[in-house]
């Protein structure tokens, strides 16, 4: 008699349904959408909208769903489903060219997960950008200019305290993220003093009056991660405004930002808003009689200005900025600041009513030195210089910009806030959404193909057992799907050649067992006995093999990056899967055909 | 029926010796065809709506750019491919898409740009992640198994790895990070199959105490003989799949697979077995320990 636990059969049946209901969604990808939205806080969809919406598309030759606008009426948006993602982009194109500026048109994806299903929440995979199409940005923070930026900021400092003690400093310099500097006089204990507290700064002195500073290791990697959990919030932000459904901003290792954004095309636009490393200064012009030394000249229509070398505030104490227009009908900036930002301003300008304030735009930009160097530079400009005409404090207006356009960019930049340290580009990709759906075709296509010539192998060789192995074949896709949709992971081109290696790999462990089992029935055993040993057998050899392999694919996923993880994942949870599929579930069916046989004699092995 | 295995094993050495000098020669002298993953630079890849004359292209992008791009026909005179080593300004491929949009119409399906230091980077980490597979993969065995076994396997992964590599040395066949993934994935199955082998040749030691070990490795390999066969056949089977359906981006990662498959079962059969014999294995070696369950009785 064949055996089998209860408690077995409880976990297997409920393992396969929670399986089944939560790969179910995958049968219902969700469509690419095209979202509408007032750009307005009273923004509710009214009749008169939705039906100018719904003319509009019926106008074009795209097939879209239809009446969706009206069902619409009292939300916050519209969302129009398009057939495939190339109808999408046309559809944004035409709606953008049709609709007032105050409706923003988004790419989107609408869900047609059942509603039973979503309330289980389960969803479908998502899918990469290689099966989606889309552009992705791998972005460093540039840490030797931040470093030296800051050891500037660290520099002015201790000039003063400084000269508040009356010592002066003969020469200082910052190369090679040092500070290198000496005093006229001795200054030792002053200097311990000002580094007393310091756990991010080191000093030494190095010669008689000659001091080094640099940063200690700790208080290196504090402000690079500072700096790039920043840059993650900023680049959040910033990539909101884009309007793009799903994106992904995602800090990867150290130094480094990952950003993903489905179904954009354009990369230059997404690449203008997103790595603009652009901030603004806010500084006041010098007068007539300042020391050279603290003043920078600039040009500004046709005209040199001397600003102060103090900044009063910079772009990173913005809280809001807003297009509007003023009394002549020109473009303007509102800006708000934050507290800080405020306090600061008030006391810088409540002193300096009549004199002027420049507004300086600073852009970050990159060239290529003679011999091959790459070196990034400032380039900063002075888009406005206007008179201060009463205190300002947290509520003011940036006037004399040329067009609505560089009006609005601008708002957006500020609005979007600045980049705590500045950022390269250092990987770059986008896949066309052409591509991406002949992508998801070939991975459908190679996994139909593969998974039909090992289960028509596998019955022709195993007979009634091959047909076992193939229903746990079919079972470990399934879960596979299921699993990756719980993690919500994401599924990409190399993962689907990885549950297609999986199901390769697989049945190899009904090999091991099916083959096991043939020997003993060589080896004259009972059937019945013979299945027993097969299995016992086997396990040890199964486990020690799929364990192997799971290390290899977590080694794979840990130095990996986007496509080799993606392969990783999905070997990964196949191989844990397959496990459970390929010992038990067959165990089980076979249980099922064997159990009420009192005498096997042969078996269609 | 029982097939002598081991005796053509010099043969058989002698084989793997060559094959894994060729490979190494070539690796030195002739290299790997490097991807874009590990050297950096920008690749455009577009349809365009008519077949075009390559030289045209060339002639668009002479104007922008120095003498050391690639331009190439990619599966037909419409789908043209566009590299452009080293690279260190991020915008070019965005230019250059826009200057071809002037005279050409066409489909963007792919562009990418990356960074020489990203190259670098995954170039050591594909490194270390090679070496740190196969060290945990041996230390696993030691393990599981016993220390010449461990050794065993070890040899015969690294005979794997560097003898996949010669492949793509020899024939030159691009090298990309997905083509890495499979060489670690070949790995893990070339171990696969050294373990179930490994494992038979264990139980057999304990069942008959007084056998010669070549004996006992033959008559192990003649157990697994078709459980090794039919395993790589399913595995070929769906890899030959992805090779035919896979498209471009998914060929060279299955190129190493199906080589990687090949050269592995042949390796668990030769290069495992044979150090076992020059190591010469006994019954010492495998005294049982506690954790092992199954010895002779049936359940």
């Amino acid at each position: 008699m064949l055996r089998f636990q209860l408690w077995k059969i409880i976990i297997i049946l409920s393992v396969i349904s929670i399986g089944i209901i939560y790969a179910l969604p995958n049968f219902y990808p969700p469509s690419p959408a095209i979202q509408i939205t007032i750009d307005s806080s009273s923004g509710q969809i009214s009749q008169n909208i939705a039906r100018r919406v719904d003319s509009l598309v019926q106008d074009t030759s795209i097939k879209c769903s239809s009446n969706i606008s009206s069902d619409a009426i009292g939300y916050e948006s519209i969302l129009i489903k398009t057939e495939n993602y190339q109808d999408q982009i046309k559809l944004k194109e035409y709606l953008e060219e049709k609709l007032e500026r105050d409706f923003v048109v988004a790419l989107n994806l609408a869900p047609n997960t059942p509603k039973w299903l979503s309330q289980l929440q389960a969803a479908p995979m998502k899918l990469g950008l290689d099966l989606r199409g889309g552009v992705h940005f791998l972005m460093e923070v540039d840490s030797q200019l931040l470093i030296s930026t800051r050891l500037e900021s660290y520099l002015a400092d201790l000039k003063r305290n400084l000269r508040e003690e009356r010592i002066s400093m003969s020469k200082s310099e910052i190369s090679d993220n040092k500070i290198l500097f000496s005093t006229r006089t001795d200054a030792s204990s002053e200097i311990k003093d000002y580094f007393k507290n310091n756990t991010v700064l080191n000093y030494k002195e190095i010669g008689k009056n000659q001091f080094l500073v640099e940063y200690s290791d700790q208080g290196l990697d504090e402000l690079v991660d500072y700096a790039v959990s920043q840059n993650l919030v900023t680049l959040r932000n910033r990539v909101n405004e884009l309007g793009i459904s799903e994106p992904v901003v995602v800090r990867q290792g150290k130094n480094r930002i990952s950003v993903q954004l489905p179904g954009v095309q354009d990369t230059a636009e997404a690449k203008k808003i997103i790595g603009k490393t652009a901030n603004l200064e806010f500084r006041l012009e010098a007068e007539s009689n300042t020391l050279m030394s603290r003043t920078d000249q600039f040009d500004f229509s046709n005209q040199r200005v001397k600003l102060m070398k103090q900044v009063i505030i910079t772009g990173d104490k913005v809280a809001d900025a807003s297009v509007g227009y003023d009394e002549n009908g020109f473009p303007q900036v509102n800006i708000s600041l934050d507290g800080e930002g405020g306090t600061k301003m008030h006391r810088s300008t409540r002193n300096n009513v009549g004199n002027r304030m420049a507004v300086i735009f600073v852009e970050r930009k990159i060239k290529t030195t003679a011999n091959e160097e790459i070196e990034s530079y400032f380039d900063k400009r002075i888009i406005s210089l206007a008179t201060i005409q009463s205190a300002l404090a947290n509520q003011f207006r940036i006037t004399g910009l040329d067009s609505p356009n560089e009006a609005s960019e601008l708002a957006l930049l500020l609005r979007a806030g600045a980049l705590a340290a500045p950022m390269n580009f250092v990987e770059e990709g986008t896949v066309g959404p052409s591509l991406g759906a002949d992508n998801i075709r070939v991975g459908v296509q190679s996994l139909l193909l593969g998974l039909t010539l090992v289960l028509i192998f596998m019955i022709f060789y195993y007979k009634v057992f091959g047909l076992i192995a193939n229903v746990a074949v079919a079972l470990n896709i399934i879960l596979i799907s299921a699993v990756m949709s719980v993690l919500s992971a994401t599924l990409t081109l190399p993962g689907i050649a990885g549950i297609v290696l999986t199901i390769g790999m697989a049945v190899d462990a009904n090999v091991l067992i099916f083959s096991r089992i043939k020997e003993e029935l060589k080896n004259r055993l009972k059937p019945i006995d013979a299945i027993n040993a097969g299995y016992d057998r086997a396990y040890i050899t199964i486990v020690d093999a799929n364990l192997t392999t799971l290390i290899v694919a977590l080694i794979l996923y840990t130095i990996g990056t986007g496509p080799v993880q993606g392969f990783a994942i999905t070997l990964s949870v196949g191989i844990l899967t397959s496990m459970f599929t390929a010992i038990l579930v067959t165990r089980f069916l076979v249980w099922l055909i064997y159990r009420n046989r009192k005498n096997i004699e042969t078996l269609w092995i | 029926m029982q097939i002598n295995f081991m005796k053509p094993r010099k043969i058989a050495s002698t084989l793997s010796i060559i094959m894994i000098l060729i490979s190494l020669g070539s690796l030195s002298f002739r290299g790997l065809d490097l991807g874009l993953d590990f050297t950096g630079g920008t690749l455009i890849e577009i349809q365009l709506s008519k077949p075009t004359d390559l030289e045209q292209i060339r002639d668009v992008l002479g104007l922008k750019l120095d003498d050391d791009f690639q331009v190439s026909y990619f599966g037909s005179e419409q789908d043209v491919l566009i590299k452009i080593p080293g690279g260190s300004e991020n915008n070019l491929s965005d230019e250059i898409v826009s200057s071809l949009n002037e005279s050409f119409k066409f489909d963007l399906r792919r562009k990418d740009f990356i960074g020489p230091q990203i190259g670098e980077e995954l170039r050591d980490q594909g490194g270390l992640g090679l070496l740190a597979a196969l060290l945990v993969m041996m230390a696993y065995i030691m393990f599981r198994f016993q220390f010449k076994f461990a050794i065993g396997a070890l040899l015969a992964l690294v005979h794997d790895v560097v003898i996949v590599l010669g492949i793509f040395s020899v024939f030159y066949i691009g090298f990309n990070l997905t083509v890495l993934a499979a060489l670690l994935a070949v790995i893990g199955y070339s171990l696969n199959d050294t373990i179930v082998v490994s494992d038979r040749i264990r139980e057999n030691y304990r069942k008959k105490r007084k056998s010669d070990n070549i004996d006992v490795i033959n008559r192990s390999l003649n157990q697994m003989l078709g459980r090794t066969l039919i395993t790589s056949l399913t595995t070929l089977l769906v890899l030959f799949a992805l090779l035919i359906l896979g498209g471009d981006f998914i060929q060279n990662f299955a190129i190493a697979l199906i080589c990687g498959v090949i050269v592995g079962t042949y390796s668990s059969i030769y290069v495992l077995c044979n150090n076992l014999i020059l190591m010469n294995l006994n019954f010492e070696d495998l005294a049982i320990k506690k954790s092992e369950q199954f010895e002779d009785g049936m359940p």
